[in-house]
């Protein structure tokens, strides 16, 4: 085939009548807390591996939601479960817990 | 020997007030002035008493019904002389009284004059690309209360997904209400819940730019529609809504917390209309010599430390008359002003 130098660029649109969230509907059913994100960032900011990776736990569980599998699990892979983020986390999260249940399925679906 | 409220009574007996609007502040107002001892006349322009209650289903916190805070009005309105039907069409002041002439130009004659004219509910027809009369699966946050009243929700087909639009007409330059109207955020996550208790399965969706859970018990309340709903949260205004030939509605916004433009087909899409100045005030604050603000409700000169006194020493204000208001906020600025009433006929 003849290579033109094209490529299809992947969508960055989030459609919710083709994603699956079915990811985060298994971790919600372990860990109820996940659905009780309110976004406020918290996490994100306290976390000791942000500064080098790109590393955030609140994008990583909106994108879940939104059927982003592989983008929100890149955002957990360097992350170091040192737990910080659970001790400031407002709704009371328990943020590693579900890093590691969204890790595990993540392993399971391979 | 006469008892202090007995005392009070035969002061206040011949003295007349007004109150101008019989929705929940206006019954409120006109309860407890006829408590206080004075002679009451509440004037409404409908059919009947109620104003925007009347078309709602449940309240929230505590899920009571609107016709039970209603009912409980009308059962105690003995001594309360109640004109449905009627308008106000002048007013004339002398030097402690005003007489008003309605619309059935009977003229009445007080001492102090309530005005609780509320609000009227955004035309959400305005908001175009929302497809509100265009499309049949796009309603308004009223017509879900009403398919709730009557029953009739429940023969729906039951949607796979259900959307709620908030800020429809509210923090919108475009349609001149930059205000916010402060209880929809409430009626939306209120909605989405009622929703997920008649249909569980079905997915349910609101659209926000900021969440105002200002009261008690509204945090609660998310919390709750996200810990046992699971109503998805998506911070993003909904720019446009179109049919696709199956018709099912299409909608678009941006997530805002991840950047990107969203697309989701629903099979209904509830708007929030927002409360918006009732379009009598301007005329009536030129009967009654009063102000109006920027965004059309009723001005008054000490909002924090009066906020039921207008720029007339007759007049007072209670309810959504001077903004949007929630159900008991009303109810307590009612009780306020008919207080403000009373401390100024008592000592003349
Ligand atoms: S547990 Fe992971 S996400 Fe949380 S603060 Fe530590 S490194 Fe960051
Ligand atoms: S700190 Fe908690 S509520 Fe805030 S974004 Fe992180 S997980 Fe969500
Ligand atoms: S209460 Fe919420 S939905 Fe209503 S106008 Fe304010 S921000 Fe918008």
């Amino acid at each position: 085939m003849t290579e033109f130098g094209f490529k299809l660029s992947q969508s960055n649109r989030i459609d919710l009548d083709e994603t699956d969230n079915s990811v985060f509907k298994k971790v919600a059913i372990i860990v109820p807390d996940i659905k009780l994100c309110f976004n406020c960032g918290s996490c994100s900011a306290s976390c000791t591996s942000t500064h080098f990776k790109r590393v955030s736990f609140r994008s990583a569980i909106l994108l879940l939601n939104r059927g982003h599998n592989k983008e929100a699990i890149s955002m957990l892979k360097s992350c170091m479960l040192c737990g910080k983020c659970i001790l400031v986390c407002p709704r009371g999260i328990d943020t590693r817990n579900i890093i590691i249940n969204i890790l595990k399925a993540e392993e399971e679906m391979k | 020997m006469v008892s202090p409220s007995e005392n009070l009574n035969l002061n206040n007996m011949y003295k007349n007030v007004l109150v101008l609007g019989g929705g929940v502040a206006g019954l409120q107002a006109a309860s407890s002035l006829r408590d206080l001892g004075y002679r009451v006349t509440l004037v409404e322009k409908g059919e009947k008493p109620g104003g925007h209650l009347n078309n709602w289903d449940r309240l929230y916190p505590g899920n009571i019904t609107s016709s039970s805070v209603i009912d409980g009005y009308l059962s105690n309105s003995q001594g309360i002389r109640i004109l449905t039907n009627t308008t106000i069409k002048s007013a004339l002041k002398s030097d402690k009284l005003l007489t008003v002439i309605t619309s059935s130009s009977e003229e009445i004659t007080v001492s102090a004059v309530i005005i609780t004219t509320g609000f009227s509910l955004f035309d959400a027809t305005i908001k175009e690309e929302y497809g509100y009369g265009l499309y049949n699966g796009v309603i308004t946050n009223a017509d879900l209360e009403s398919l709730f009243i009557s029953g009739k929700i429940h023969n729906r087909e039951k949607p796979s997904r259900v959307g709620f639009v908030h800020c429809v007409g509210s923090r919108d330059d475009k349609v001149c209400n930059r205000h916010c109207s402060k209880i929809c955020c409430m009626t939306a996550v209120k909605q989405a819940c009622e929703i997920k208790e008649i249909w569980p399965e079905t997915e349910a969706f609101c659209f926000y730019m900021d969440l105002r859970m200002f009261g008690r018990g509204y945090e609660d309340l998310y919390y709750e529609a996200q810990n046992k709903y699971g109503v998805n949260f998506i911070r993003g205004r909904v720019s446009e809504v179109g049919e696709d030939e199956n018709g099912k509605l299409v909608v678009k916004a941006e997530d805002t917390l991840t950047s990107r433009p969203l697309k989701i087909s629903l099979d209904m899409l509830v708007l929030m209309s927002g409360m918006v100045k009732n379009p009598d005030n301007k005329a009536l604050s030129a009967i009654f010599e009063t102000s109006i603000g920027e965004d059309g409700f009723f001005a008054q000169p000490h909002p924090i430390v009066n906020p039921t006194g207008s720029s007339s020493t007759r007049i007072f204000f209670a309810g959504s008359a001077t903004g949007p208001k929630s159900v008991a906020e009303s109810v307590n600025e009612a009780k306020s002003a008919a207080l403000s009433v009373h401390m100024l006929l008592s000592n003349e």
